[in-house]
């Protein structure tokens, strides 16, 4: 398996890179909660996030990561910076570079533009959600819940329901779970649930029940109110109503079927109060798995992110 | 004198297509026939093997000049002309100012006239400021030497503005170009919509963009009477409709840019902004229509969009990057590869799209070899194997997705106007 210089998307990965991934983040998690277990492995590497968009539980999960590990951990804040004074990402990655940082996580608004820093840069860059294109640790995490709870991918069937379209987090998971050999549906409105995805070899419905049936796994995404806005369905009652997951649904999903969400959750608009707080849900579980999936993501490209500059092999 | 000997004179305009010799003299085309007698002072230009045809007309570049010579300026985008084979070029109105009233106008010819080195005739905008609110100075435009109206990288939304303009740039026997696609139906859109753009995570573009557009148009071409001609059609669906008015005898032409019939969407490597244009790269259903449009004429004219951007431009995040790409030094190779060689058009066909065709559309007296007319003259050679090299572009910028690409075909001689501008290949001027 080469090493890989950059993480900026599940489509680039193969299924053993993936799990070679879980197996290290199942290492790393007894370190989240557990602070006795810490270590400084990391005391070398130097990480920065850039993050063009608000997140302020991705952003921490990662300087988390990083602290657990030993890092240098900093948080480049973008609206004090010089690139709210027009400077390129690329000079910004390069500003970056020369300052010595090995693995910058980015997220930014626009798909491709992991891509484009980390084909200018010799920093490791991780790519933390590029518009509509990827989020890969957040899928990582996802698939390292789900391998936890169901100890294998073959045949799951895996319901994804909410706003596909605009949704980096349903694309990754998608790439990934495909890869492990589950079997995903996606649902949600037309108008957000393009009939061109399912060329991504997955099935898509406007039916929740459908898509619920027999699952192991149910996943809601977060609706933004932005939607509304911009005419894809008429109010957020409306959509609880037709495309929220509540307590009625769950007789037509395996009886184990766990329910996950990536947050911050609406309540009562993707899923009920009652399902988030139940038993059945993993809302929680993929917020600690999410520190150390990023624990191991960090762990992996500071093999590269310490030597910068030879035998980078880039992943693009 | 120029003699230009043994050539395939392929001249679409007097149906020509034969072994012929041709002489040119004080800037005219003076005689046309068999094994013409070489006057002594002559200069002699072996055209065995190759094409000789009337000078190309390219009636849809962008020379940046005004407002953005780091891109492209009149002297390096003429001497792209040139070296691309085409000796007339209609400059877009997206210059900075506009090109929306007679001072721009003569400022441009003026330049071209100093520094230009083949034919510039300008097209003025549609609205002032291309803002799409007041009607840009069309009249004393057409006085200063536009060859059109254009609103062209914008989609002119108000439909009774539009209207408005196409009666009014009739009474100056001025085509109007529209770049078809509704801005309000594209909204953040990058790509094609399709597979490919679900895939890389870009928002796409819906077909019906562009062919709400056209439809519109033709509508309004209809009931104006008056010329309309589309830009750079990328969809079947558009295709139809054009298809559908022309047989319905409505005064609408169109057409195709050498990307459109050579890429589809999935030719993108993922974010590779040189591969960003508007309209984008659409499927390879859409090519296979565009091909059987250029076939059965519902196409009319190549025209390249040359649209020169600086890197800084096109080495940033895809949505942050200028559309367009250049086009006038690959136009006759990629034509000659994607529709001469698989037999798409015969070359008469293909030459009829680049010369007497746009000539009618925009009424000029160019585009063809006919003896007495002003020698705009190109001579191609089809054979010659060329592997597409930015590096050895004239043009001012470089932003071309077809880098190291594999054609067949060159122009190789570009006169204009009895001087030889492009000699073997080499610019000499
Ligand atoms: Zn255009």
């Amino acid at each position: 398996m080469q090493t890989k210089k950059d993480l900026l998307g599940i489509k680039n990965l193969t299924a053993e890179e993936i799990l070679m991934l879980l197996k290290m983040a199942k290492a790393e998690k007894p370190k989240v909660k557990n602070p006795m277990l810490r270590d400084d492995s990391l005391r070398q590497i130097s990480m920065a996030t850039l993050f063009y968009e608000n997140s302020t539980r991705t952003k921490l999960s990662f300087l988390l990561a990083g602290d657990y590990l030993g890092a240098i951990t900093n948080d480049l804040n973008i609206s004090t910076s010089s690139v709210a004074k027009g400077e390129t990402l690329i000079d910004t990655g390069l500003t970056l570079d020369s300052m010595g940082i090995n693995i910058i996580v980015i997220r930014h608004s626009m798909a491709g533009s992991a891509k484009l820093l980390a084909e200018n840069i010799s920093a490791a860059v991780v790519n933390g959600g590029d518009g509509s294109n990827e989020h890969p640790t957040q899928a990582l995490l996802d698939l390292f819940t789900i391998w936890e709870h169901k100890g294998s991918f073959d045949n799951l069937k895996i319901a994804i329901l909410g706003d596909i379209n605009n949704s980096r987090v349903a694309r990754s998971n998608v790439f990934g779970l495909t890869k492990l050999g589950a079997n995903v549906t996606l649902a949600g409105p037309a108008t957000l649930v393009s009939s061109n995805i399912a060329h991504l070899g997955v099935t898509i419905t406007n039916d929740i029940t459908k898509a619920i049936s027999d699952a192991d796994v149910i996943m809601g995404l977060r609706v933004q109110l932005e939607r509304q806005k911009a005419a894809y369905f008429p109010s957020l009652p409306e959509y609880a109503n037709f495309w929220g997951l509540n307590e009625s649904h769950l007789k037509y999903a395996k009886p184990d079927a766990i329910i996950m969400h990536p947050g911050p959750v609406n309540r009562g608009v993707e899923i009920s109060t009652n399902l988030i707080d139940g038993n059945r849900s993993v809302i929680y579980p993929q917020v600690e798995n999410g520190v150390a999936i990023r624990m191991a993501v960090l762990k992996y490209l500071s093999n590269v992110g310490a030597k910068t500059g030879e035998n980078v092999i880039k992943l693009l | 004198m120029i003699t230009i000997k043994n050539g395939r004179i392929l001249d679409p305009s007097n149906n020509i297509d034969e072994i012929l010799d041709l002489t040119i003299e004080n800037g005219v085309i003076t005689q046309l026939g068999k094994n013409l007698p070489t006057a002594e002072d002559s200069q002699v230009i072996n055209a065995q093997n190759m094409w000789v045809v009337p000078g190309l007309i390219d009636m849809h570049v962008h020379l940046r000049d005004p407002g953005y010579r780091h891109k492209e300026t009149i002297k390096t985008g003429t001497k792209a002309a040139a070296m691309g084979g085409f000796t007339t070029i209609c400059p877009m109105a997206n210059t900075n100012p506009v090109t929306d009233n007679e001072i721009v106008v003569e400022y441009i010819l003026s330049k071209a006239q100093k520094e230009g080195v083949v034919n510039v005739l300008p097209v003025g905008s549609v609205t002032k400021a291309m803002a799409g609110q007041e009607l840009s100075a069309i009249g004393e435009m057409a006085a200063a030497g536009i060859c059109a109206i254009s609103e062209d990288g914008k989609f002119v939304e108000n439909p009774a503005l539009l209207k408005t303009a196409m009666t009014y740039a009739k009474m100056f026997n001025l085509p109007v170009l529209s770049h078809c696609e509704d801005p309000r139906i594209t909204g953040s859109g990058q790509i094609n919509a399709g597979k490919y753009a679900e895939k890389i995570g870009l928002k796409g573009i819906i077909p019906e963009s562009e062919e709400i557009a056209v439809a519109r148009d033709i509508i309004l071409a209809k009931a104006t009477k008056s010329k309309l001609h589309i830009c750079h059609v990328s969809t079947a669906a558009a295709l139809q409709h054009i298809r559908n008015a022309k047989a319905a005898n409505i005064a609408v032409t169109a057409e195709v840019a050498p990307h459109h019939f050579t890429l589809h969407d999935e030719d993108i490597p993922p974010y590779n902004a040189n591969f960003k244009m508007s309209p984008p790269l659409r499927s390879a259903e859409d090519i296979s229509a565009i091909k059987a449009a250029l076939q059965d004429g519902t196409i009319d004219v190549i025209a390249t969009d040359h649209a020169p951007h600086h890197e800084d431009d096109k080495n940033c995040e895809f949505e942050q990057a200028q559309n367009g790409i250049i086009g006038l030094e690959t136009a006759v190779p990629l034509s000659i590869t994607e529709l001469i060689e698989p037999k798409i058009l015969t070359p008469l066909q293909w030459i009829s799209k680049l010369t007497c065709n746009p000539a009618k559309i925009l009424n000029l007296d160019k585009g063809t070899l006919t003896v007495g007319k002003i020698a705009d003259v190109t001579i191609i050679n089809p054979n010659i194997e060329y592997t597409i090299d930015k590096q050895k572009f004239v043009s001012l910028s470089k932003n071309t997705p077809f880098d190291g690409r594999k054609t067949k075909g060159k122009a190789l001689y570009t006169i204009v106007a009895g001087k030889i501008i492009v000699n073997a290949g080499e610019l000499v001027c």
